[in-house]
């Protein structure tokens, strides 16, 4: 045998045995039957639709974050107008991204001008069209985009870290689509997924703020009235989570500012109430850096209450009895469940924005298990069917295509497990496309050699006349199909990249078995053959 | 073994106005399904929205009594559909598709709780539930561990944790794989070798309902459209790639004729669907995906024969051309369409509900796909050729030696002047 054929077949082997490998052969060495089918089933990773399981797709409302932004920028500029005693008319937010003030004195212009400068960098600055003295503030694209980036990141990581500590096995969450604020969130094996649901959608904002009148009101009308209908500076009305006999929620009268908030904490568990038998409660623990606030706050405040707001929400207002250092409870008659899950989310961090739901898909597992039995026998038959025919019908040659087919299939499993990708029902669509082009290789190429032999031309020139001749085909053939699977890929979300990534890993892996494997069969056999011996084909 | 003798000579280009005929009418044929049905075609959930519960059941599912029952519960808009399936005649499956109610997005799964009421009250299993008990075919293996474990019927004291979560799953699978999803009755556990003490346990937490939700898609009213719009984009997308690399090895005519041809296949496929009331599901666009890929494999391997032979007879008319390299590759044609063929009518055939659709597509796109190589695309070349004036053409880039072949020598391949222009 000649040395470069060596070398190819070594190649091939070696090819061969990485498939096998990463196959059968992660994470531990099989030593049963019974191994190798645990660590097949481990490596090949199937989608939700073939597995079972709940796929969520939902919308973060990012406006809202940017909204926010704005109304914290209003504030502060309002504060620094007042600071500089510069008058104007009016101070108004106009759309999610733009400030107006309306009637600027016109002598304060330039000091308008240098606030914005100096302490609102993220801020472009303009006189208002069609008024005389008015400026409009718009936030920087730049910023927005930033602000946009941010907020997707930070929804994405909440979302998980909620997710993981429901203990489901092997969530997946990550953005969607294109840039459409999408996130998608896959539970395998999931058939239910309204507790994820709930706990997805949880706000979680966590804070303590200090009561600025003792008593509730029963409505927000009522609270004003008892303020001389003017509320003191830096205070608001929140409603309480608990509603009185006629659904009214009582409104408390509180600062605006926080001390304390959900990023403070350090910790939250769930525990069975003290007060409350049989309810329960969540304790939690702030961060050293927020206790050296909280204490002298709670020392300052002693017999006064200070309200705990859950979403914007009063869930209760405790009397401080004593100075509080780092620990504090959420008592309010929670279920076991409700203060678990209030714990958990609490753990894991407020969401930025709230979220809207898209797409809720379930497949339950009798489902999936029938598509994979019936997919999986309708590709053996299939796959049978075309292996058989080749044999029949080129003979010895047709063991070649048999052996490239179920080379190309190898491979292309094992680099969907060497990559971690998922099989879905659109992946397997890409598998048949390869196999029919895996097909199409081989029938080009040993139809071409048929040719060269009817011509007159002994097998070893026929085949490389084959090989040569088809080459030129199987790479146009392979290079458009691949060049639309990469458009598919970019373009395309879920369903559709499945199929993009199986096509494309299926036709390289089919160039390398149909063209080279294949050739390299054919001039092993023809080099121990006797010279001018017919070829089998 | 042979079918065919290489010999063949057959006129294709000469038949080209009966092709060309074929499938006008056939294009025709689902223009005028597609506007008889409202100019709109079967889409699945995927694409227009809503909820589709599918629900299967022990036994024939009553589907009048479900009609009756939903109506009575004001869901009398929903539509119910009783699968079939020629592999297996008894799914005793039905499908509920109740359009999106409204636009509030907050409660996206409203329709799915509304459904699963009903078919509750209906069926006659909401005394049981009343009586504190779950529907075992809803449990989790879970929850099914827990309700072992309070009652501990085997015995099993402290390894009980692990026993029963092993039994549970146990169970689950007994329920999901060997019974499809529904037990009838919680004794039929006994015959997937469930100790009868475990049975009877569960029976005080768990009833069994005579149905189970086996599949559940809700997809919000604007992403359906926004699927749809997709789908479009990134199939005419893939097109125009292709129409750039097969021009750049070509001739721009050549991708043009292939990708009209590819497009004529999708069109006569989507037309058989609405014909045929098969729904397009986003599984299905994948289907076509792969039809746009299979037929255009199947155009460029006669088109690169066209264009060796060209090289080599450069004295014929281009039509003989043509016809010969359909001729030299019939076989080739023939086979690997037929393989392929084979292929996905057993998927049809066997592959169940799930690949229904999707199967479906690809039969009749392999069919269109083959035809369309040498009944649209080939005669489309030749037009052209014939309309510019001039005999045998542009495609002309020498294929070998492959080393002087590579893309980036200055010329791009198969710009070269043409053969017989020279």
């Amino acid at each position: 045998m000649n040395p470069s054929l060596k070398w190819k077949a070594v190649f091939i082997v070696l090819v061969i045995l990485g498939c096998v490998f990463g196959l059968v052969g992660r994470p531990a060495a099989p030593t049963s039957l019974g191994a190798i089918r645990d660590n097949f089933a481990n490596n090949i990773k199937l989608g939700l639709d073939l597995q079972g399981g709940t796929h969520l797709v939902l919308q973060v409302q990012v406006n809202e974050a940017i909204s926010q932004e704005t109304d914290q920028a209003l504030d502060h500029l309002g504060t620094q107008l007042h600071d500089k005693n510069i008058r104007y008319d009016e101070l108004r937010k106009v759309g999610d991204t733009q400030i107006l003030v309306h009637n600027l004195d016109p002598q304060s212009a330039a000091a308008l001008r240098d606030i914005v400068s100096s302490n609102f960098p993220d801020w472009d600055i303009a006189a208002a069209a069609g008024e005389a003295s008015g400026y409009t503030l718009t936030l920087k694209p730049s910023t927005i985009a930033a602000i946009q980036d941010q907020t997707m990141t930070q929804t994405e990581d909440t979302i998980r870290r909620r997710i993981d500590q429901l203990g489901l096995t092997e969530p997946f969450v990550a953005k969607y689509g294109q840039g459409d604020n999408q996130i998608i969130v896959e539970l395998p094996g999931e058939a239910d997924p309204s507790r994820a649901k709930s706990v997805i959608q949880a706000g979680g904002q966590l804070e303590l703020r200090g009561v600025v009148d003792p008593n509730p009101y029963p409505s927000d009308t009522t609270a004003l009235a008892a303020h001389g209908g003017v509320l003191p500076a830096g205070s608001e009305l929140l409603p309480s989570k608990d509603v009185d006999a006629s659904g009214q929620a009582e409104v408390y009268v509180v600062q605006r500012t926080p001390i304390i908030t959900g990023r403070d904490l350090r910790s939250a568990t769930a525990l069975p109430s003290t007060d409350n038998p049989g309810a329960f409660e969540v304790s939690f623990t702030l961060s050293t850096e927020a206790a050296r606030r909280f204490g002298p706050f709670t020392e300052e405040n002693i017999g006064r209450p200070m309200a705990i707001v859950l979403d914007h929400k009063v869930q209760t207002a405790p009397v401080i009895q004593s100075r509080i250092e780092d620990q504090g409870r959420i008592t309010g008659r929670f279920g076991e469940q409700e203060a678990n899950d209030l714990a958990l989310v609490l753990r894991a961090g407020a969401l930025p924005a709230s979220i809207v739901y898209l797409e809720e898909r379930t497949v339950g597992p009798s489902l999936g298990a029938d598509s994979i039995r019936q997919g999986f026998q309708a590709s053996v038959v299939s796959l049978l069917v075309v292996l058989v025919f080749m044999v029949v019908y080129y003979r010895l040659s047709g063991v070649n295509a048999v052996v490239a087919l179920l080379l190309n299939l190898v491979i292309l499993l094992a680099a969907l497990a060497y990559f971690g990708a998922v099989l879905t029902l659109p992946g397997i669509a890409g598998v048949i496309l390869t196999i029919g082009m895996g097909v199409d290789s081989n029938v080009l190429i040993f139809e071409r050699i048929r040719e060269e032999l009817r011509a007159g031309k002994a097998p070893v020139s026929a085949v490389d006349l084959g090989f040569k001749r088809a080459l030129l085909t199987i790479i146009d053939t392979h290079v458009t199909t691949v060049v639309s699977a990469v458009f598919l890929f970019v373009f395309g979300t879920g369903p559709v990249r499945g199929f993009a990534v199986t096509l494309t890993i299926g036709l390289i892996a089919n160039l390398f078995t149909a063209v080279y494997v294949s050739r390299v069969i054919f001039e092993w056999h023809l080099a121990k053959a006797p010279r001018q011996a017919a070829l089998s084909i | 073994m042979e079918f065919f003798h290489h010999s063949v000579n057959i006129d294709w280009m000469g038949k080209a106005k009966y092709f060309v005929s074929t499938s006008l009418a056939l294009l025709l044929i689902g223009a005028a399904s597609w506007i008889y049905h409202g100019r709109t075609l079967d889409y699945s959930v995927d694409f227009k929205g809503g909820t589709l519960v599918d629900v299967r059941f022990a036994n024939n599912p009553p589907v009048d009594q479900l009609r009756q029952g939903l109506a009575k519960q004001g869901l009398g808009d929903s539509v119910i559909q009783k699968t079939s399936d020629i592999a297996n005649p008894n799914a005793n499956e039905v499908l509920i598709y109740l359009q999106q109610h409204g636009q509030d997005q907050q409660a996206l799964d409203a329709g799915k709780t509304e459904i699963l009421n009903a078919l509750h009250a209906t069926l006659g299993s909401g005394a049981a539930s009343e009586s504190g008990k779950q529907d075992f075919n809803a449990a989790s293996p879970e929850a099914i561990a827990e309700a072992l474990v309070r009652k501990d019927p085997l015995g099993l004291g402290a390894a009980a944790g692990d026993g029963y979560a092993q039994l549970a799953k146990q169970i689950v699978d007994y329920r999901d794989h060997n019974s499809r999803g529904v037990v009838a009755n919680l004794d039929d556990l006994r015959q997937g070798n469930i100790p009868a003490a475990a049975v009877t346990a569960l029976g005080d937490s768990f009833y069994a309902s005579p149905f189970a939700v086996v599949n559940v898609e809700i997809v919000g009213p604007k992403v359906g459209a926004e699927l749809r719009r997709q789908a479009v984009y990134v199939t005419l997308y893939a097109l125009g790639g292709m129409l750039i690399y097969i021009a750049f090895r070509f001739e721009w005519v050549y991708g043009a004729a292939a990708v009209i041809a590819v497009f004529h296949d999708v069109l006569i496929t989507l037309g058989l669907f609405s014909l045929l009331h098969f729904e397009i599901s986003l599984t299905v666009i994948a289907a076509l995906l792969t039809l746009v890929g299979y037929s255009m494999n199947d155009t460029i391997v006669i088109f690169d024969r066209i264009r060796e032979n060209t090289r080599l007879m450069r004295r014929e008319p281009f039509a003989d051309i043509v016809n010969k390299s359909i001729n030299q590759t019939l076989s080739r044609t023939i086979l690997t369409s037929g393989l392929t063929f084979l292929t996905v009518l057993v998927l049809f055939l066997m592959g169940g509900q799930v690949l229904r659709s999707f199967s479906f597509a690809l039969v009749v796109g392999i069919l269109v796909g083959t035809y369309s190589s040498f009944g649209i695309a080939a005669p489309m070349v030749v037009a052209w050729n014939r309309w510019k004036g001039q005999g045998a053409i542009p495609v002309t880039k020498d294929p070998e030696p492959r080393s002087a072949t590579k893309f980036g020598r200055g010329e791009a391949p198969g710009r070269l002047a043409p053969a017989g222009r020279r």
